[in-house]
């Protein structure tokens, strides 16, 4: 589903060169729920940003469902964004001016559905994140965890193939963070695709796999005992 | 996506209340003063016969001489020997020679004071050279002029005074002492500016109340009723004299349908002149003009110069209020970065969010535009204060300035939103959702 092969990211400025991502390599099949974890500054959330074609790599190779994306358009890259692709945020990031209903519609606007279709599908998504009652309720009015599962209903409603999920319970408390933890064990269940980048190794020992992220690499927990230790220590990206 | 994205802009004016105002007055006012100066400017700098500008010409014949004529202008109208002259040649498909009268009409009974009315001796093209529009009847014809009929042609208006606005071809009036015959009556027509008088008008008068056969009104002895300019000492004391006399008061026309015509006529004009010089009547070389209704506008600087400079103060107003628009709208668009960022995570292309702030763009402009009509309204009725009252009075908000307003609110705010839609488009959408 995600295959990223000797993978390069590096951010140039006249004096310097920073490797976010250095000979990164990872194969996430389809249906896995992968977390990923390490240290602030590690690269997890640039390896979230590259892998749902918010950001340009510099090397390597980076196939998304078969289909190599490094040479692709600004109008391909979206579709893929739009059709592929679901996005969870730490901060939710709902448009504040836009009641539940139409920030769900978004993304399915710009796929160019119809009106009806649109509504089937948002009702569909707010039913399986409990939320149909609020439909016409404001970001502003739902709480942190509502917002949430709003942000995880507009990223089902296109019915992606992967679920990229930044952080997704870092702006929430025990109880609503095991609500969406829940709610997203339930998806994958039924068969989705999904990515989580983690600082929380309890979540992180939720998932079917962990990758854990240092210094823009990719390393095996198993030869590298410390890092548990390390990531144990919640740090915070 | 076009309603989509117009929902999203109406609902952003009410986002940023301030910054949305301060955008809306900047456009409003820009355009109005635009607006109401251009108001001006289209009124006496439009073309006032646009079909047939280009085949009317209004020869001119130097009588005056290197000495006296006007910086090596010729006079801008004829005497009466060279009038008649280029009359009884006859060298263009159509030719009228006018001068302005004044009169005074009997009303019917003995109940009422005469009035007083303005008007012209023409000849019988004038009306079919000119488009003169007819309610009832038309012009008269060649074998009026003459036979020195006593034919007139009366507006709608002195029709209405005179006749109650019923159709009174046929019927008789007094004019002047005289009985007159009604050929014709107009409907609505005073082109602005009235390119056939400029020698005794400035272009704006009121529309005429009468067209009198011109032969009648040299019969008559009839003074002109504006501009009469001579050169020299006068002597002349009879009618006669004053006919030899190089005193220039009656203004020719041609109608020359192509260049070939234009060359001949040219010709002819400079022949003639050559011949009145060999015949001692001129003292010097041919000298003569043949402009275009255009050319002869932009020669008489029919344009006052308060109406050009004040355009252009108005549109440079204009360009500093959009330069600051571009600035709020910039401020505007880059405080919603974080928005953008989620839109193109959703799959927005960067050309979906450039459409869709232009978009709003527009509608900033239209909610502009709106408050630039209620300003142009405000500012057509007070135009006096910077323009002559004859000028002023012609500036009007009609159909066509109202949509041009709209449509100049609009297009230049979206003009203006090209460069920070561009910037919103290009918001690297990682750095947004990274830093939020």
């Amino acid at each position: 589903m995600l295959k990223m092969t000797h993978l390069s990211k590096v951010y140039r400025t006249e004096v310097v060169e920073t490797y976010a991502l250095r000979d990164f390599n990872i194969d996430v099949k389809e249906g896995e729920f992968v977390a990923v974890t390490g240290p602030s500054g590690s690269g997890k959330t640039t390896f979230l940003t590259i892998a749902g074609l918010l950001e340009t790599f510099t090397g390597g190779e980076y196939h998304l469902d078969g289909v190599e994306v490094s040479n692709l358009n600004d109008n391909a890259r979206s579709k893929i964004r739009n059709e592929k692709i679901g996005f969870i945020f730490q901060a939710f990031n709902l448009i504040p001016d836009l009641n539940v209903f139409d920030n769900i519609e978004v993304p399915l606007r710009y796929r160019g559905m119809k009106a009806a279709e649109r509504k089937q599908r948002i009702m569909d998504s707010l039913e399986r994140v409990g939320l149909a009652s609020r439909a016409k309720h404001y970001p502003a009015e739902l709480s942190g965890g509502q917002q949430q599962r709003v942000a995880i209903a507009r990223a089902l409603a296109g019915s992606p193939r992967l679920l990229l999920a930044d952080e997704p319970t870092g702006n929430l408390d025990t109880q609503m963070a095991r609500g969406v933890m829940e709610l997203l064990e339930e998806i994958h269940r039924d068969g989705a695709t999904i990515v989580m980048v983690t600082h929380d190794p309890e979540l992180a020992a939720r998932a079917q796999r962990n990758v854990h992220i240092i210094d823009g690499q990719v390393v095996d927990l198993a030869e590298e005992p410390r890092f548990h230790a390390h990531a144990a220590a919640g740090n915070r990206e | 996506m076009f309603t989509y994205y117009l929902q999203l802009g109406l609902r952003s004016l009410r986002r940023n209340p301030a910054l949305t105002a301060l955008m809306v007055m900047a456009i409003g006012f820009g355009v109005a003063a635009s607006m109401i100066t251009y108001s001006v400017f289209r009124a006496v700098s439009g073309n006032p016969i646009p079909g047939k500008s280009a085949q009317l010409f209004t020869p001119q014949v130097d009588g005056w001489g290197p000495q006296q004529n006007l910086k090596g202008e010729p006079a801008e109208a004829l005497g009466y020997i060279d009038a008649m002259a280029l009359m009884r040649a006859h060298e263009a498909k159509r030719q009228t020679f006018l001068y302005p009268v004044q009169l005074s009409v009997m009303l019917g009974g003995s109940r009422d004071l005469p009035l007083n009315a303005n008007g012209y001796a023409v000849t019988a093209d004038f009306f079919s050279m000119f488009e003169v529009p007819f309610r009832y009847g038309g012009g008269w014809s060649a074998q009026d002029d003459d036979a020195r009929a006593s034919a007139v042609v009366i507006s709608g208006k002195l029709n209405a005074k005179l006749f109650g606005g019923a159709d009174s071809v046929g019927r008789t009036f007094n004019l002047g002492g005289h009985d007159y015959h009604v050929v014709g009556v107009t409907s609505q027509w005073n082109p602005r500016p009235r390119f056939y008088d400029l020698f005794s008008t400035n272009g704006f008068a009121d529309e005429p109340d009468i067209y009198m056969v011109f032969s009648r009104a040299l019969d008559l002895q009839m003074r002109s009723g504006g501009r009469n300019s001579c050169r020299g000492s006068l002597s002349y004391t009879t009618w006669q004299g004053y006919l030899q006399s190089n005193c220039v008061w009656i203004t020719p026309w041609v109608e020359l349908d192509s260049p070939a015509e234009v060359a001949s006529y040219r010709r002819f004009l400079t022949n003639y002149a050559a011949d009145q010089q060999h015949a001692g009547r001129f003292g010097w070389a041919a000298n003569v003009r043949l402009r275009d209704v255009m050319q002869w506008l932009d020669y008489e600087h029919v344009v006052p110069p308060e109406s050009r400079i004040s355009l252009v103060v108005a549109l440079g107003f204009f360009l500093i209020c959009l330069v600051n628009t571009i600035g709020l709208l910039l401020a505007k668009f880059m405080r919603r970065s974080g928005e953008i960022g989620v839109r193109r995570a959703l799959g927005a292309t960067r050309r979906e969010i450039y459409t869709q702030y232009l978009i709003e763009a527009a509608t900033i402009g239209l909610a502009g535009g709106v408050l630039g009509l209620l300003l142009t309204a405000v500012g057509v009725s007070g135009v006096g204060i910077l323009f002559r009252p004859e000028i002023a009075k012609l500036a009007r908000l009609d159909v066509s300035l109202v949509g041009l307003t709209l449509v100049v609110a609009i297009i230049a705010t979206v003009l203006a939103a090209f460069y920070p839609a561009w910037r919103a488009a290009h918001v690297q959408p990682a750095w947004q959702l990274k830093s939020s």
